[in-house]
């Protein structure tokens, strides 16, 4: 091999890519600007159950009276007033409270991978890492419990005009009031479920990456740090279809 | 080749590591627990309505900030990334609020007219 090949130096120079202004990598920039478009598919699910609420008549008696109408939005804590083990049990949203809990304690959990991560404390990330992945997934099979319940319907069911009863709700046909009301309920909690299935899979990938110390011998635990920045996100928008979907 | 092979003993040579600092985290947790808690007080012990509503939304925007701002570490960033991510963020709440005010607006119109 001749010995006058060389390899291109580094620029260094502050305008030839020698300078690094916001003193984060590519990979991390990368995530928050991936986080800010996924900002914006949100914020298109927001606008859009905003305005299918407006083009629906609110609820106006009292809560004691209220019955399951298609003439009307339905109020929430109404709807979602179940809870495992408890059949038949007026518990208005005690269940979507407790799996709120699960994915803030998921976000503090994976906090501390990313603080274990800087320390380069393997075993600490492993524990932490672990922490969260089943914390993410008991949210999860909370999910798929409140779909299934939500599908399946109350056993009174809702009585229609021409006498027949419908029991539960799907696509194109809803118990607890205008059908736009579940479809919405199963695109952005489903949206959502969605964000948090990958964000399990990356944790593995993460987990078992930890576990063979490839970022032990890289030097860093970056990589722990951008997909924590993801579920943080994911944690941040569950914060925001609570407040819609299941406050207000 | 030199990348792996100076790595290669990394892991017997870590040394001392350090003790964790959680203290502030767990104060971070504390606060979206209570904010969490003052919710459901608002959803059970005031009547619907647009206060309420407010103070829902408000609410929201505390629990956001501390997400972002402390697990996120976006406060801890340096001033451009902040603003390069806040900035586009404010847009677009501009965005959602025009659309659905405008967009009902336009929904109520059209469906009146065709009555």
């Amino acid at each position: 091999m001749s010995t006058t090949t060389t390899l291109e130096q580094p620029k260094t120079g502050t305008w030839d890519g020698g300078n690094e202004p916001m003193k984060a990598s590519y990979g991390k920039l990368m995530m928050w600007f991936f986080l800010l478009s996924d900002t914006f598919t949100f914020g298109a699910f927001l606008t859009t159950y905003g305005l299918i609420r407006h083009r629906h008549n609110a609820y106006t008696g009292t809560s004691e009276d209220f019955v399951f109408s298609n003439a009307y939005w339905p109020i929430p804590e109404k709807v979602f007033n179940a809870f495992p083990g408890f059949h038949g049990v007026d518990l208005p949203l005690a269940f979507v409270a407790l799996m709120t809990m699960i994915l803030i304690l998921s976000s503090v959990t994976m906090v501390l991978a990313v603080e274990a991560g800087h320390r380069m404390d393997k075993n600490d990330v492993q524990k932490w890492l672990l922490w969260t992945i089943l914390f993410g997934s008991t949210f999860l099979a909370c999910q798929a419990w409140e779909w299934s319940h939500f599908i399946h319907g109350s056993d009174q069911g809702l009585a229609l005009a021409d006498g027949s009863k419908i029991f539960g709700a799907t696509l194109v046909q809803n118990e607890y009031g205008p059908v736009l009301f579940a479809d919405l309920f199963f695109f952005i909690t489903g949206f959502h479920g969605t964000h948090v299935f990958s964000g399990i899979v990356l944790l593995i990938i993460m987990f078992i990456n930890t576990v063979n110390g490839t970022y032990q011998r890289r030097g860093h635990y970056e990589m722990v740090e951008k997909v924590g920045l993801y579920w943080h996100f994911v944690d941040l928008v569950w914060v925001f279809v609570f407040t819609f979907f299941y406050l207000v | 080749m030199a990348s792996h092979s100076h790595h290669a003993h990394d892991e017997q040579l870590t040394g001392e590591i350090p003790k964790a600092q959680t203290k502030g985290i767990w104060r971070v947790f504390v606060i979206l627990c209570v904010l969490t808690a003052i919710e459901f007080a608002f959803a059970f012990f005031m009547e619907p309505g647009t206060l309420r509503n407010i103070i829902f939304i408000i609410l929201t925007i505390f629990k956001a900030f501390f997400i972002v701002a402390e697990f996120m570490h976006l406060k801890h960033e340096t001033k451009s990334l902040i603003w390069t991510i806040l900035v586009p963020t404010a847009l677009l709440v501009w965005l959602i609020i025009a659309l659905v005010t405008e967009g009902s607006y336009y929904a109520d119109a059209v469906f009146n007219y065709f009555k």
